[in-house]
């Protein structure tokens, strides 16, 4: 119990931070860049939206650093974003909640697909050390890890949608033959599009669930509790999956949720060479239209996701293996 | 075969063999620990097929970065030829769709891409070397806020900071993407140097330090650095690697200067112009590959220096040397 409270009070502390540097940082870069982007928009927006920004971004007012950080604090617990520049009059709050499911469906299944594959030739490979596939695995993680996520997304948009033409490449559905419904040609549609982009992701993010796992097998497989179960004559399939997988499996899930910021990097580029209607795609395109109160609010959804995820993972541990609890 | 994995002891061809002292040991040779490290990682890299790989792929780019004239005669920028050029012994990539020669592109993008690689790999190792150990050595409250700092950063995901940043910047020139990166990520490395530095904290060599009266900047920078040669050299290839990814990425995404010839600027272009739907694939695929290959030129070298570096094989290393005596 302990443990959790010291875990959610670093949550909280980290989520603050988070906040405050979402607050600084437009106020501490040289020349302001609200300041142009107001500008930018300002025969285009009602009086009343403006001075929203102005507020959000601390310009042209009167009020203290201060007041200015409470009001922004306020706005953001209560979810109000401002207004969206690109998308405008639509408020941020309404654009992101059109573009956060695609990217919690697109990167949830990637990412359990990922756990489950990764974790499962992790356990195979370390069980089967010296084997094929150990010896195939590791080296090919080492030059994965080293490819980029947005290039590994354009040679499958090149083979799979350009060459072959056996899947498409652009968007999140057909947007000119199929309407958002809840029929199942708009289903497989939506399907057939995410494919490659999960794909893409699969393949970028699954090396660490491989290694990580495997290392933790190769540990665990030392353990007397292993040499034991052998000396029972317990037979492999039973010690490998009951005896050294289920010890190992936690800690690599810790290590995965620290690595979670990878994932979503990777998820940005990935929505951005798809045109995926995601979460990332639309911060790229905040930074590309200047819409910064939308741009601000994308980073703190990323931000807060992956500090959620972390918490979990580490509440998730903490509830399951013991070991941990003492450690902490 | 021999792969170096965290906590496991591997009976590779660059394990811990040989009569070499515990690193750092009072007792040891003459010459200070970093010339020993060094010269046992040059060791190392020879011994190990991965790392010999990788050494020989980083010096190729590192010539083709400082001597790119010598191998394209183009100039990289100069729209000089006919636009969507095919491969030919002239265009050994094509030409893009504005009539600059592919080939030089890629060559000379090499020197961009190294300098971020190495001065932000440098920086960011330089930060986390400092918190780390400063963090690790002086202890107490200042090891408590330090390691809460270190924390909160690692857990903060990078990219989407890095994008913030330089989207206020308005995109970033060289200097400033490596600023932006080092700034972000040095927070996994310091907390590697931390706990390595703390292991060190209790050993002999350091006590017989501070019994002679040294002072503590002495020791962080006389005594405790140099015996993590190994190890600050594989967080600078971790770091080297991310860099590129990092800045090659934020270039990618139209966060970098487009007038810098770079392999991520390369990379911008061909997406700006649908180089892959236009018939131009080597446009997008050639930079790429040369970021993938230079990585995996990082990655396959940390191999090598993990096998010396890991705390976790020498303690084992450590152990048994005590058992012995």
């Amino acid at each position: 119990m302990r443990f959790a409270f010291r875990r959610a009070g670093f949550f909280l502390l980290t989520l603050w931070i988070a906040l405050t540097i979402n607050f600084l940082l437009p106020r501490l870069m040289p020349g302001n860049p609200a300041l142009a982007m107001v500008s930018k928009f300002h025969g285009q927006l009602n009086p009343q939206a403006l001075h929203a920004l102005e507020i959000l971004f601390g310009i042209n007012t009167q009020t203290s650093l201060w007041q200015q950080y409470v009001t922004y604090l306020h706005n953001v617990f209560t979810g109000n974003f401002g207004t969206s520049m690109s998308f405008y009059p639509a408020s941020v709050r309404s654009v992101i909640g059109g573009a956060i499911w695609w990217t919690v469906g697109l990167v949830g299944v990637a990412t359990v697909l990922a756990f489950v594959l990764g974790t499962g030739l992790g356990i195979v490979s370390a069980w089967r050390r010296g084997g094929q596939l150990d010896s195939v695995v590791p080296p090919v993680f080492v030059i994965a890890s080293a490819v980029p996520y947005f290039w590994v997304a354009m040679v499958l948009v090149l083979i799979f949608g350009i060459s072959l033409h056996w899947l498409p490449y652009i968007g999140g559905y057909n947007v000119s033959s199929d309407t958002p419904s809840l029929s199942p040609s708009y289903f497989g549609d939506v399907l057939s599009h995410a494919l490659l982009p999960a794909a893409a992701l699969l393949i970028t993010t699954i090396g660490t669930w491989i290694l990580t796992m495997r290392n933790a097998m190769i540990t665990t497989l030392a353990e007397d509790y292993v040499r034991m179960a052998r000396a029972k004559g317990l037979p492999g399939r039973r010690i490998m999956l009951d005896y050294a997988a289920r010890n190992a499996i936690l800690p690599n899930l810790t290590g995965f949720a620290m690595s979670l910021g990878f994932v979503v990097s990777g998820a940005i580029l990935i929505e951005y060479v798809f045109n995926y209607p995601g979460v990332g795609y639309m911060l790229l395109q905040a930074v590309s239209g200047e819409d910064y109160p939308l741009m601000q609010a994308l980073f703190l959804l990323i931000t807060v996701a992956v500090l959620v995820a972390i918490l979990i993972a580490d509440i998730a541990t903490a509830l399951l293996d013991p070991r941990t609890r003492t450690a902490g | 075969m021999s792969m170096p994995i965290s906590g496991v002891s591997t009976a590779g061809p660059a394990g811990p063999a040989g009569p070499e002292p515990a690193t750092g040991a009072p007792a040891g040779p003459a010459a200070p620990p970093a010339t020993r490290a060094l010269s046992r990682m040059a060791r190392a890299v020879r011994s190990n097929r991965k790392a010999t790989v990788g050494a020989v792929l980083l010096g190729i780019f590192i010539l083709v970065g400082l001597f790119p004239g010598l191998i394209a005669h183009d100039n990289p920028n100069a729209d000089a030829y006919a636009p969507r050029l095919g491969i030919s012994t002239a265009h050994l990539l094509g030409t893009t769709a504005y009539g600059q020669d592919m080939f030089a592109q890629v060559i000379w993008g090499t020197r961009n891409v190294l300098i971020i690689a190495f001065v932000a790999g440098l920086a960011t190792t330089g930060i986390a070397v400092l918190v780390g150990v400063a963090a690790a050595y002086l202890g107490g409250l200042w090891d408590g806020s330090l390691s809460l700092f270190t924390d909160v950063l690692l857990v903060i995901p990078i990219f989407p900071l890095l994008i913030v940043i330089a989207a206020y910047l308005h995109g970033g020139t060289t200097i400033v993407l490596i600023l932006v990166i080092t700034v972000t990520s040095w927070s996994y490395t310091a907390r590697q140097l931390r706990s390595q530095a703390l292991s060190l904290r209790n050993r002999d060599f350091l006590a017989a330090a501070r019994v002679r009266g040294e002072r503590r900047l002495y020791i962080i920078v006389v005594e405790v650095i140099p015996t993590m040669t190994s190890l600050l050299v594989a967080c600078f290839l971790t770091n080297a690697l991310y860099a590129v990814l990092f800045a090659s990425s934020l270039q990618f995404i139209g966060l970098g200067d487009p007038n810098t010839v770079s392999w991520g600027t390369m990379l911008y272009w061909a997406q700006n112009n649908a180089a892959l739907q236009t018939g131009q694939p080597m446009w997008a695929i050639a930079p790429g590959a040369c970021i993938a290959v230079l990585g995996a030129a990082f990655a396959l070298l940390n191999y090598a220096f993990d096998e010396i570096g890991n705390p976790a094989l020498r303690s084992v290393r450590r152990t048994r040397v005590k058992r012995a005596g």
